[in-house]
């Protein structure tokens, strides 16, 4: 395998070596059924119970039995959203949620109103924010869950959680956060963000695919999502996956220990990285909220280039990045997020998330900021929009269509 | 460093190739396979042809066998626009079109060719059957030998027909390398390497026509008002019955016609002014000159002319001796015409001459270029040669005629006796 630049931590991370290492006996070696009487059985269960104390801790939660395994973020999701739904089918069918989730949200969300379900998706503003007024006013009698996203996975916009948490508990409404990006990057607490559920998922944080996990505060009503067997206090059915298991809680431990000077030195690169690329590349804008943002993403939309082009000469370079736009699954559709939140058309195809990692070096930064400005001007010097701006034809959508502050406070204001 | 090469990988069997033998050849190959279609488009609907969902994970297995790296592009609009606008347009102004040579000539070799060059590849590689050969006569200009394009080896599966547009530019950044195979050799290097392609069998339908029913998708796709019932008139005048509108109607086309008159009839023209389908005897199709617009040249500029060549009119049609000569066309408001034009003197009248198909100019098995059919030019008979007399023309019947003339050649195909779509022998463009 070729060695890449890897600055696309949002989709997946690798697995620390020290992650690996506590997988590795429940895949050589310790085979036993966690649920077995014997001790071969006993070994695993201790691994997954140890395992849940420190998931637990990375949240702040004191008792480890408040969180159940899953086979990944999006079923920790689906679980929350359906199991909270149907729980509740008798008092309400009205779910409140944002119109930037991750389509775990939004498509469990469809699926609900196809049931018959009623769900309100709340907008943001210009920066990805979500206003708190905005999900108090969408709440009714009927409505019996609130869902909403920590950080947005595409532009790394962090939401006010924590005032949405409060109005949820002055009205009694279970809130779901899906914190998926930020569990084991930034500090997580169930307590400050006064949530009911959160979901995460172990790969986006140095851990393995397969395995994440729900919170669940006790009280919370919400059925069972996989019927089968007596597996974690007869919550979540299935045999356990327990090198998976074992691996999420070591990330986890090991975030915890490391969440402080990752992000200081992570966020510096991220820094280093958009000036630069601000500075060397025309015509170009950062997407996301300059307060609120998470310090490992960068979203930007490059003018009159397409990120799927952007994407593909930037691998050939040896560099992984993501689009908001890309065809690999056969639709292409320019990102959810960025038309919510009134990116225009144009930008949103050219647009580009670098998101870094802890493995990131200053080396592969400068790499970056070397390589990206000139796979920009090699996919421009072929695009007709790039040719009609350089000639005067065209003016520059930044320049245009970007509201001023103004226009966004506008925009909130007429909830638009 | 490794030459890197872009191949544009539709998921049929040639391309897979294509990408296994430029791998052999020592290049940096990746693959890239153009989606023309919003898969979601597919439900309940049958397409033939390339660049679908099933072609994408056929191509995606071939990458994966070879070890490249695959893209899945999107080119749904530049499609929409290039090919199926064109199409539609065609059929408006009461021509026959080619949309893979408008594919070949917009997407590939254009929009795909430039972008493959922008991600920092050398070359661009399809799995056409055609060569290039790069050992041409020197260019008058300078002292730069020039490429020429050529018929495939394989001549019974030669692409070089809808070709026939690219430049010197061109030719010096892309590869066929199939070109130089036969079609069963292409199959045994696929079955050699496990390609799921191996046996897929050539595509057989226009790629974005659903249910291989192209009258149906016209109707859907073309307003009304731009498809006209008319008049259908024998060519002395008389009146015979009211046609469906121009997109059920083609040069050559004997069946459809709703008439009984004792002996077949044949479409002879579509007026366009009038919106009247003309009808005639089977000699009626027949017509030994032409007017071609658009011409290109394949090295750059216009040889002196008037200049004895083949030319094939379309792409089953066996190229007939002819003579080219510099002709004028004057550009109407509704038909722009843009670029050069020639006129095309046959030695034997030819069947079926097509507006809207490609005419495309052959020196033995070098393409010296071509153009689009914009008239039939109709006059007194020329003088010509008796020796070409009727042997010419029944050796034409062989390749065109039989059971009624041939004019809905969509893609490189040959569609006989008039919409027997399944004696259709044909192989897409790749």
């Amino acid at each position: 395998m070729k060695k890449f630049i890897y600055l696309d931590h949002n989709a997946t991370t690798q697995l620390r070596p020290e992650v690996v290492d506590a997988m590795l006996p429940h895949l050589k070696g310790h085979y036993g059924n966690a649920s077995s009487i014997y001790q071969l059985g006993q070994e695993e269960r201790k691994a997954i119970d140890q395992a849940r104390e420190k998931v637990a801790k990375l949240i702040g939660v004191a008792k480890p039995e408040e969180v159940v395994f899953t086979g990944g973020g999006s079923e920790a999701i689906n679980w929350a959203i359906k199991g909270v739904a149907l729980g509740a089918r008798a008092k309400g069918r009205h779910i409140v949620t944002t119109k930037i989730e991750h389509s775990a949200v939004l498509n469990s969300c469809k699926y609900l109103e196809t049931l018959g379900w009623h769900v309100t998706y709340v907008g943001a503003d210009w920066h990805g924010r979500v206003k708190p007024g905005h999900i108090r006013d969408a709440l009714t009698k009927e409505t019996v869950l609130v869902s909403v996203m920590h950080a947005n996975n595409e532009i790394g916009t962090l939401e006010p959680v924590a005032e949405i948490g409060q109005i949820c508990r002055q009205k009694g409404i279970p809130l779901h956060v899906d914190a998926v990006q930020s569990v084991g990057k930034m500090p997580v607490s169930v307590e400050e963000l006064g949530c009911d559920l959160l979901s995460m998922a172990a790969h986006k944080f140095y851990g393995p695919k397969g395995v994440g996990g729900l919170y669940i505060r006790p009280g919370t009503r919400l059925h069972a999502f996989i019927h089968g067997g007596h597996h974690e206090r007869n919550r979540r059915a299935g045999t356990e996956n327990v090198a998976g298991i074992a691996g999420m809680g070591i990330a986890a431990e090991l975030a915890l220990k490391d969440m402080k000077s990752d992000e200081k030195n992570v966020r510096q690169l991220r820094d280093k990285l958009e000036k630069a690329l601000l500075h060397e590349i025309e015509c170009v804008r950062i997407n996301g909220d300059p307060e609120h943002r998470m310090f490992n993403t960068s979203n930007l939309s490059i003018e009159a280039v397409e990120g799927e082009g952007l994407i593909v000469g930037l691998d050939m370079q040896g560099i992984c990045v993501s689009s908001g736009s890309a065809c690999s699954s056969g639709q292409t559709d320019v990102s959810h997020v960025l038309k919510a939140i009134g990116v225009p058309l144009e930008l949103a195809k050219g647009s580009l998330r670098l998101s870094l990692g802890r493995e990131n070096t200053l080396e592969e930064i400068e790499k970056v900021i070397d390589v990206l400005p000139k796979v920009v001007d090699r996919l421009r010097a072929i695009s007709p929009l790039w040719g009609d701006y350089k000639k005067g034809l065209r003016k520059s959508v930044i320049g245009e269509k970007t509201p001023s502050p103004a226009i966004s406070d506008l925009r909130e204001n007429l909830k638009l | 460093m490794k030459q890197k090469v872009v191949v544009a990988m539709s998921g049929g069997v040639d391309s897979s190739v294509a990408a296994a033998l430029l791998k052999e050849q020592g290049f940096d190959v990746v693959g890239i396979t153009l989606k023309t279609r919003n898969w979601d488009d597919e439900a309940g609907k049958k397409f033939g042809g390339c660049c679908g969902s099933s072609d994408f994970f056929d191509a995606r297995s071939v990458a994966q066998a070879l070890d490249i790296p695959h893209y899945n592009f999107d080119y749904v609009e530049e499609f929409k626009v290039s090919v199926i606008g064109y199409f539609k347009e065609s059929y408006q102004a009461a021509e026959t079109p080619n949309p893979c040579i408008a594919c070949n000539q917009f997407v590939k070799f254009d929009r795909l060719l430039q972008q493959a060059r922008a991600l920092g590849a050398d070359f661009l590689a399809t799995g056409h059957y055609a060569r290039i050969d790069t050992n041409g006569p020197q260019s008058p200009s300078s002292a730069v030998r020039q490429y020429r394009l050529k018929k495939a080896l394989d001549s019974s599966k030669d692409q070089s027909y809808v070709l026939y547009h690219l430049s010197q530019a061109q030719l010096a950044q892309l590869r066929f390398p199939v070109g130089e195979f036969t079609k069963p050799e292409i199959r045994d290097i696929a079955r050699k390497y496990g390609f799921v392609t191996a046996e897929k069998p050539d595509s057989q339908e226009i790629c974005f026509v659903p249910n291989n029913d192209y009258r149906a998708f016209l109707v859907d796709q073309i307003p009304a008002e731009s498809r006209l019932p008319g008049p259908i008139r024998h060519k002395d005048g008389s009146l015979l019955g009211q046609h469906r509108g121009f997109p059920f109607y083609t040069i050559g086309q004997r069946s459809g016609l709703g008439l009984a008159v004792g002996k077949p009839l044949y479409v002879v023209a579509l007026d366009k002014e009038t919106n009247t389908v003309i009808v005639g005897g089977k000699d009626d199709i027949l017509a030994d000159a032409a007017v071609i617009r658009n011409v290109a040249w394949v090295g750059g500029e216009a040889p002196a002319l008037p200049i004895r060549v083949s030319v094939k009119i379309r792409y089953k049609h066996i190229e007939a001796p002819a003579s080219l000569d510099a002709a004028r066309l004057e550009p109407s408001p509704g038909a722009p015409h843009s670029g050069s034009a020639v006129s095309v003197q046959f030695e034997s009248p030819q069947s079926a001459i097509t507006p809207g198909q490609a005419a495309v100019f052959y020196d033995g098995d070098v393409v010296l270029g071509g153009g689009v059919i914009d008239h039939i030019r109709r006059g007194p008979p020329t003088a010509r040669p008796i020796s070409y007399g009727t042997e010419a023309i029944v050796k034409q019947g062989k390749g065109g005629m039989e059971g009624g003339p041939v004019a809905e050649d969509h893609c490189n195909n040959e569609n006989k006796g008039g919409n027997v779509v399944a004696s259709l022998e044909r192989n897409l463009p790749r």
